[in-house]
């Protein structure tokens, strides 16, 4: 029995963290919905969605029934296994780098109260599922598989409009991937490292504090390519309802295009997890243990406990949701790009700037590392 | 565990191969070539090997794959009729085959006589000790490497210039 529970207890607490990311991210993510028609509604003068709920607060499991309700249509002439297979790649590439995201700091403490001697020889509980060494790689990998959803989908749905969303898509993805990779190196140079919690704790050892300050440049470019990236306004070019009808999932119905909706605002998500991790602190508020031993709360959210861990969290949480929260504002705000435009925008001025940013990067820390 | 895990992906990685060579219509090819590449990066990272997993991934699937899959999309392929003016192709590829299969045997049997050595170390996968090698060791063969790509780049820039100009000159005498 001892033997049995000692060897499914790794499982099972793999298990509940995975459980509980995914569903943490999926709730965000339906709220972010949400709040994109919200916010939106309150830019243009309107009141948005408020009928479901106070406030409109069940508008998202509305939709959700609506779309598992509706009749899934397949056109005629469209290649149906790949048509099916799209929606879900897309969304499997969209939800499997939440495995790497840092949520918080390590819990330290002894496990000593677990029964069968589980807890022996733990220390420290870290909320992250899987301490990955090449977990920024790892991220960029997923994401640029990513893209086969979109351009299968395009071709498959037999459509005009579906093939040119699904073909400027993948251009555009293409493109800016480059410059978002390119503008990474300068952190990881500054961190030596691609583990994203270590990442952070480079962060907290340095000056700085926050890598934006050394790396403003990076930082700009990165979070112009994550709109690219995601598809989102201004660069939203393979969806541009005016020309295109609806993009690539211009023939999808029901929960098959519930799938793509939901894989874009995950991808929103993670690039807001990205840009806050490698340039923002990740989950690091600066001076708060410092502020903790002043007032000597040590006890309660000193470095390494529960206290800690909780706030620092809530501090995660706040900056990725002024990120989603500044996605929904420039939404609202600018025009689209044309698509010559976002081309010569991507090579000409993005690409060059991050590759002189990585030169700089290398220069100076060359210069202090003497 | 291991050795499950190697099998299933195993299986899955000959399983695509085989409907990447016999599938006709040329983009379900492209999807189980990328099926094949997925695969072999699970095999990498169940080897300790997440470096090159992820390079895998990142190169292969997510860049290559990309531009072919981008092309058959623009061509427009038709589903493939087998080319009966090529069937002494059948006779060549057969031949390669067994040669490859030859080899593989081979090194099996060499393996198996030299007694199983197993790489323990894992440092050899992680990324620090592949880029001290790639820029110590094998400096020289990744100079060479990326003269090759970028001569690549300048020739494929050249081609495409030059397919544009008479296009530009035969609209500019309507």
């Amino acid at each position: 029995m001892e033997q049995i529970v000692k060897t499914i207890f790794p499982f099972v607490v793999i298990g509940v963290a995975v459980f509980l990311a995914f569903q943490g991210v999926l709730m965000i993510v339906a709220y972010t919905v949400l709040a994109e028609r919200k916010i939106l509604g309150w830019i243009q003068g309107r009141i948005g969605p408020n009928r479901v709920g106070p406030w409109g607060l069940f508008q998202p499991f509305a939709d959700l029934f609506k779309f598992i309700f509706k009749e899934e249509l397949a056109p005629d002439e469209s290649t149906k296994v790949i048509f099916y297979l799209a929606p879900l790649v897309a969304l499997t590439c969209a939800l499997m780098p939440i495995i790497v995201y840092p949520f918080g700091p390590e819990i330290k403490g002894s496990f000593d109260f677990l029964p069968y001697g589980l807890g022996e020889g733990i220390t420290s509980l870290p909320l992250t599922i899987a301490q990955m060494d090449v977990g920024v790689l790892y991220v960029l990998a997923i994401t640029s598989v990513g893209v086969y959803g979109i351009a299968l989908a395009g071709w498959s749905s037999n459509s005009k409009y579906s093939l040119m969303g699904g073909l400027r898509s993948s251009a555009q993805l293409i493109s800016y991937e480059l410059a978002m990779g390119a503008s990474v190196i300068g952190v990881v140079m500054l961190a030596g490292s691609l583990n994203l919690s270590e990442i952070i704790n480079a962060q907290i050892n340095s000056p700085f504090k926050w890598f934006i300050i050394p790396q403003f440049i990076g930082f700009i470019v990165f979070m112009i390519a994550a709109f690219a990236e995601t598809n989102r306004v201004p660069f939203d070019l393979p969806e541009a309802e005016t020309e295109l009808v609806a993009g690539f999932h211009t023939e999808y119905s029901g929960l098959k295009f519930a799938l793509f909706f939901m894989a874009e605002y995950v991808n929103m998500f993670t690039v807001s997890v990205m840009c806050v991790t490698l340039f923002l602190g990740g989950w690091y508020i600066p001076g708060l243990d410092l502020l903790a031993r002043t007032i000597g709360m040590e006890w309660l959210f000193g470095a390494g406990t529960i206290g800690y861990a909780v706030v620092s969290h809530v501090g995660f949480l706040t900056k990725i949701f002024a990120f989603l929260f500044f996605y929904i504002w420039v939404r609202g705000t600018l025009p689209r790009f044309r698509f010559d435009q976002l081309m010569n925008f991507g090579w000409k001025f993005l690409l060059p700037v991050s590759l002189a940013n990585v030169i700089l990067t290398v220069i100076v820390v060359f210069i202090l590392n003497r | 565990m291991v050795t499950v895990l190697f099998y299933i992906l195993a299986g899955l990685a000959i399983a695509c191969a085989i409907s990447c060579v016999y599938h006709k219509n040329p983009l379900f090819s492209a999807v189980s070539l990328i099926g094949v590449f997925i695969s072999l990066a699970c095999i990498y990272l169940t080897l300790s090997a997440p470096f090159i997993a992820v390079t895998q991934i990142l190169v292969y699937a997510g860049a290559i794959m990309v531009l072919v899959i981008f092309v058959i999309m623009l061509l427009n392929l038709d589903e493939d009729s087998p080319h009966t003016n090529l069937a002494y192709l059948y006779g060549f590829g057969g031949g390669l085959g067994v040669l490859l299969i030859g080899q593989a045997l081979f090194v099996f049997y060499a393996v198996n006589r030299a007694g199983q050595k197993s790489v323990e170390s894992t440092a050899a996968g992680q990324t620090s000790s592949i880029g001290k090698a790639m820029y110590t060791e094998y400096l020289l063969p990744v100079e060479i490497v990326g003269i090759l790509l970028l001569m690549a780049i300048v020739g494929a820039m050249i081609m495409s210039r030059r397919l544009r100009e008479p296009s530009v000159a035969a609209s500019s005498e309507e």
